[in-house]
C-alpha cells in the first residue's frame, strides 16, 4: 500500500528533482581546476620511477639487480661493471615505462632505497621512445623529486 | 662393511666412508662448508653436526667414520639448535653485503642461512674487518667475507701443489693470506673461486658483470688444450659471461684450468665478423659479401692445378669441418692435406700410437710413470693434477726425460736427450705408464723416437691384456680428431711450392712463413691473427662456443661442443662454409645438414658415433726405426697463457702473462725427493 502511494504520488522523483534544484543554488566543489590545482596524493603513491642519490651526491644504486629480477613485467634492464674505484655500479639502468605495471616491487626489493616510484604521475609523452628511460633520466628524476620522496619514505618507514 | 642407521634408515657402506658420505648415499642432506669430496677433511666449520646415539655431544659427520651399529639422527631438535648456533657464529663477522657480492644467488652461506639463520642479529659489538689481499689478475678477494673453511688452502696444497695460501694468526684474528704478498701462481687457481663457499674469492674478470639467475647455461666442452674438459658456458644476451667446470670423473673431475676458465674474453675481441677479400688494386683486405669471397676462392682454386692446392687444419679445427675439407680436397683431386701444422711428425697409422691409451683416469691406476719430452703442467694442467693426485695417494716413482721443469711432485730427471730413454728401468711395477709429449714429435727424428718409445713401452710391460700404459699427450684439441679422420699426407707438403693454400683455423707461423709470396691464401677462422694477416680471402667462422661440433681429446674420447651463442656478425659454422664453397666450385658435397654430415663421418669412422666413450685401441706397429739425434728435447710452450688465437686475443690472459712472466726467467728445477 505504502509502495503504491509512493509511486502514485511520484515522491521518489520529487525527491530527486529537489536535490537537483538545490544544486542550482548551493555549489559544493566537486571538480578541481587541474592542472593548476592538484588533488591530494598518498605518500605511498606509485608514480614515475626515480633513482636516488646519497646527500653527498653518490648514486645509491649498487647494481645488485634485485629489481631486475623481481620485476614481473621485465621492464628493467641493468648492466654493471666495476667503476674505477672498484665499487659495484651500473653502466646501464633502463626502465621501459611502457612495460611497467607500477606494482612497486622494484622499490620493495631495493636494499638501498635507490629505485623509488615517486609522486610524479605527469609524464605523458608524445612519442613512445621518450618512455624508454635510461639511467641519466632516472637520476635526473631523482634529483628533481628527492625532497618529497625523502619525506614520504620517512613517514612510511615505520610501516615497512 | 659397517652397517649403520641414519634417521632410522639402515645402510651398509664401505669401510672408511664418513657418516656424511653415508647420509648422502641415502639422500639425507647435511649442510657443510669446509667439507669437499675432493679435498681432505679438516672438520673446522662444524656445520655438519649430527647426533650420535650415546655420544655426549653432537659430532661432526664429515670427520667421523661410519662404524658398525651407529645410530645417527640428522634432524633432531638438538641438531637444529646446534646448527643454528654454528650459523650465528659464522654470521657474526660476515658482512651483510650480499647485494654487492658476486657470490649472491649461488652462495652456500646464503642458501644455508635460509635454513639455519636467525632473521636478525644479536651481536652488538663491532664486526671485524680483514684487509683484502692482492693475489693476482684472476682472483678477486674480499677477505672480510671469509669464514675460514680453508678449502682454498687445501686446494692449493693438495690439488694444485702450490702452497701459496695459508692460515695466519689465531682466534679472532685468523685470516687467509699469502704470507708475503704475491699472486697465486697455479694453472688451476681459478678453481678456488668455485670451491669458496662464500664470496671471499670471486672471479676478477667476471666481477659485477652478471648474476647467476640471468645466465643461460650451456653444457659443452673446452678446446684450449687436448684434455677436452667438460665445461658449462654461461651466457647473457648472446655474450659469454663466464665458463665453469662440469663434473666428469674421467676427464677433468671438477676442475678446469685457468686458460679454459678465463680466456673467454678473447671470444669477443679481434673477431672476424665479415668476409674479406684482398683488393687487387690496393693490396689491402677489404670487406666483401659472402658470395664475392666464395667466388674469388673458387676462381683461384679452379685456375690452379690440384697438386698445387694444399689444405691445413689447425689447433682448433673440429672434426666436422676437417672431414668436409678432406672430402672437398679429394673431390678436387689434391692429395695435400695436413693437420700436423706445428711440424709434429707423429705416425698416424695405428690409433694406439697417438692417443692417451690408459685414459686420464687411468693415471690413478699406474704405479710408475715416465714422462718423455712433455711438460704436463703447461700442456695439460688437468693431467698434471691427476698425476699429482696419484703421487699423493701412492707416491709412485716418476721420472722425466726432457728439459727439467717445475712440477708439483718430485721426479727423477734422467736426462734431456733421446739417448737417455734407454736408461730407464722400473722395478716391480704392475702397471707402468709412459707419457710421451709433443716435444719428441716436433723433431726431425720423431718417427724414430716414436718407435723407441713404443719399444720401451713393450720392454717395461706397459702393454698388457687389460692395461695399456703407452700414452701420448697432445696439446691441441683439433689434433686427434684430424688424425682419426686421416687429414694427413704421407710425405711432408712443400708449402712453398703451393699456389693455393687453405688454412682451416690454422695460425701456425711455420706454415704461413713458408707460403710462397704469390700463393693465394684462404684463411677460414674466427680471429684476426697470423693466418688472417697473410690471407687473400678471409672466411669468418664460429668459435667453439658458437657451433655444435665434434672434438676428440687426447684420450681418443669423442666429445661434442654445443652452441651457446650465435656466431658474431656474418660468421658461419665451419662445415657450412666448406659446403658452400664446394657448391661454388661445382663439386657439391653430399650433405645438407649436420646430421647428414655426421652420418657420413660415422659411416667411415664408426667410433665417432659413440660420444664420450674412452676407447680401447688395439696395439700395433708404429714409428720407424732410425737414427736418433744427439740434441736435447726443447720445451714447446713458453707461455702457458698464450697458446692459441683465443688466448692471444684475451686481455685476461695478457694480464696473466704480464704478472707471471714479467721477464722470461728460467724455471726452477725441482730435485728428486
Amino acid at each position: 500500500m505504502k509502495q503504491f502511494l509512493q509511486s502514485l504520488l511520484l515522491i521518489e522523483i520529487c525527491k530527486g528533482m529537489w536535490l537537483t534544484l538545490k544544486y542550482m543554488f548551493v555549489k559544493p566543489r566537486v571538480t578541481i581546476n587541474y592542472p593548476h590545482e592538484k588533488g591530494p596524493l598518498s605518500p605511498r603513491f606509485r608514480g614515475e620511477h626515480v633513482l636516488r642519490r646519497y646527500p653527498n651526491g653518490e648514486e645509491r644504486c649498487i647494481a645488485c639487480k634485485l629489481c631486475e629480477a623481481v620485476c614481473p613485467a621485465q621492464a628493467i634492464v641493468i648492466e654493471a661493471e666495476p667503476r674505477e674505484d672498484g665499487s659495484r655500479r651500473t653502466t646501464r639502468y633502463d626502465i621501459d615505462m611502457t612495460k611497467c605495471i607500477y606494482c612497486g616491487l622494484c622499490e620493495e626489493a631495493c636494499p638501498v632505497d635507490a629505485i623509488v616510484e615517486g609522486p610524479n604521475f605527469e609524464f605523458a609523452t608524445e612519442t613512445r621512445d621518450e618512455l624508454f628511460y635510461d639511467k641519466e633520466r632516472l637520476l635526473a628524476n631523482g634529483d628533481r623529486w628527492e625532497a618529497q620522496i625523502a619525506r614520504n619514505l620517512e613517514t612510511e618507514a615505520k610501516y615497512k | 662393511m659397517p652397517k649403520l642407521k641414519i634417521n632410522g634408515m639402515l645402510i651398509e657402506v664401505e669401510k672408511g666412508t664418513s657418516v656424511l658420505q653415508a647420509a648422502e648415499m641415502l639422500g639425507v642432506e647435511i649442510p657443510r662448508f669446509c667439507y669437499h669430496d675432493k679435498l681432505s677433511v679438516p672438520a673446522n666449520c662444524r656445520m655438519c653436526l649430527v647426533e650420535l646415539k650415546n655420544a655426549p655431544k653432537p659430532v661432526a659427520s664429515c670427520a667421523i667414520e661410519a662404524g658398525e651399529g651407529m645410530d645417527i639422527t640428522t634432524n633432531s631438535e638438538m641438531i637444529q639448535k646446534a646448527r643454528k648456533g654454528v650459523m650465528e657464529m659464522m654470521l657474526i663477522n660476515h658482512p651483510l653485503d650480499c647485494p654487492i657480492c658476486d657470490q649472491g644467488g649461488e652462495c652456500d652461506l646464503q642458501d644455508q642461512s635460509y635454513g639455519y639463520g636467525f632473521d636478525r642479529s644479536r651481536y652488538q659489538e663491532t664486526k671485524r674487518a680483514v684487509k683484502d689481499k692482492d693475489i693476482g689478475p684472476l682472483i678477486k678477494t674480499v677477505m672480510t667475507r671469509c669464514i675460514q673453511c680453508t678449502r682454498c688452502i687445501r686446494f692449493g696444497e693438495e690439488i694444485a701443489g702450490t702452497a701459496d695460501l695459508g692460515l695466519l694468526n689465531r682466534g679472532e684474528d685468523v685470516e687467509i693470506g699469502t704470507f708475503v704478498e704475491k699472486a697465486v701462481s697455479s694453472e688451476l687457481s681459478g678453481n678456488m673461486i668455485d670451491i669458496c663457499p662464500v664470496g671471499a674469492l670471486t672471479s676478477k674478470p667476471y666481477a659485477f658483470t652478471a648474476r647467476p639467475w640471468e645466465l643461460k647455461k650451456t653444457e659443452t666442452i673446452d678446446v684450449h688444450d687436448a684434455v677436452g674438459s667438460n665445461i658449462r658456458v654461461d651466457t647473457k644476451g648472446g655474450e659469454v659471461m663466464r665458463i665453469l667446470p662440469r663434473l666428469h670423473e674421467g676427464v677433468n673431475e671438477e676442475w678446469i684450468s685457468d686458460k679454459t676458465r678465463f680466456a673467454y674474453d678473447g671470444l669477443k675481441k679481434n673477431r672476424l665478423d665479415v668476409p674479406y677479400v684482398r683488393s687487387k688494386t690496393t693490396g689491402k683486405l677489404e670487406k666483401a659479401k659472402w658470395s664475392e669471397a666464395l667466388t674469388s676462392v673458387a676462381e683461384a682454386m679452379r685456375a690452379t692445378s690440384p697438386d698445387k692446392i694444399a689444405a691445413f687444419s689447425g689447433d682448433l679445427a673440429d672434426v666436422d669441418s676437417v672431414v668436409a675439407l678432406k672430402d672437398l680436397m679429394i673431390s678436387l683431386g689434391s692429395p695435400h692435406i695436413e693437420c700436423r701444422t706445428d711440424g709434429m711428425r707423429i705416425d698416424p697409422s695405428t690409433r694406439a700410437g697417438y692417443i692417451f691409451n690408459s685414459g686420464i683416469a687411468g693415471i690413478e691406476e699406474a704405479d710408475s710413470l715416465l714422462l718423455i719430452g712433455t711438460n704436463p703442467k703447461m700442456e695439460a694442467a688437468l693431467v698434471n693434477a691427476r698425476i699429482r693426485k696419484t703421487w699423493l695417494n701412492k707416491r709412485l716413482p716418476i721420472s722425466l726425460i726432457g728439459e727439467p721443469v717445475d712440477l708439483p711432485y718430485p721426479y727423477e730427471h734422467l736426462g734431456t736427450t733421446a739417448q737417455d730413454i734407454e736408461k730407464y728401468t722400473v722395478k716391480d711395477s704392475q702397471k707402468p705408464m709412459i707419457i710421451v709429449g709433443d716435444q719428441i714429435f716436433s723433431r726431425t727424428d720423431a718417427l724414430a723416437l716414436h718407435a723407441v718409445c713404443r719399444d720401451l713401452a713393450e720392454k717395461i710391460g706397459c702393454i698388457q691384456d687389460d692395461w695399456n700404459g703407452f700414452n701420448v699427450l697432445h696439446r691441441h684439441a683439433g689434433r686427434v680428431g684430424a688424425l682419426d679422420v686421416g687429414f694427413v699426407s704421407a710425405a711432408p707438403i712443400k708449402t712453398e711450392e703451393m699456389d693455393v693454400v687453405y688454412l682451416l683455423n690454422s695460425d701456425e707461423e711455420n706454415i704461413i712463413n713458408n707460403c710462397n709470396k704469390n700463393a693465394f691464401v684462404i684463411y677460414q677462422g674466427h680471429h684476426g691473427d697470423l693466418g688472417a694477416h697473410r690471407a687473400d680471402v678471409i672466411l669468418p667462422a664460429a668459435t667453439y662456443t658458437e657451433k655444435n661440433a665434434l672434438y676428440v681429446n687426447t684420450e681418443g674420447r669423442v666429445q661434442m661442443t654445443r652452441q651457446a651463442v650465435f656466431p658474431v656478425g656474418e660468421a658461419k659454422e665451419d662445415w657450412k662454409i666448406i659446403r658452400a664453397l664446394s657448391e661454388e666450385l661445382g663439386k657439391t658435397l653430399p650433405y645438407n645438414s649436420l646430421l647428414a654430415l655426421r652420418a657420413r663421418i660415422t659411416e667411415e669412422w664408426a667410433h665417432f658415433a659413440e660420444i664420450d666413450v674412452c676407447p680401447q685401441e688395439e696395439w700395433g706397429q708404429f714409428g720407424v726405426t732410425g737414427v736418433l739425434l744427439k740434441s736435447g728435447f726443447k720445451n714447446t710452450i713458453d707461455h702457458y697463457y698464450m697458446t692459441n688465437v683465443i688466448c692471444r686475443a684475451s686481455k685476461t690472459m695478457r694480464a696473466c702473462v704480464d704478472k707471471f712472466y714479467p721477464k722470461k726467467t728460467k724455471t726452477k728445477i725441482k730435485k728428486a725427493a
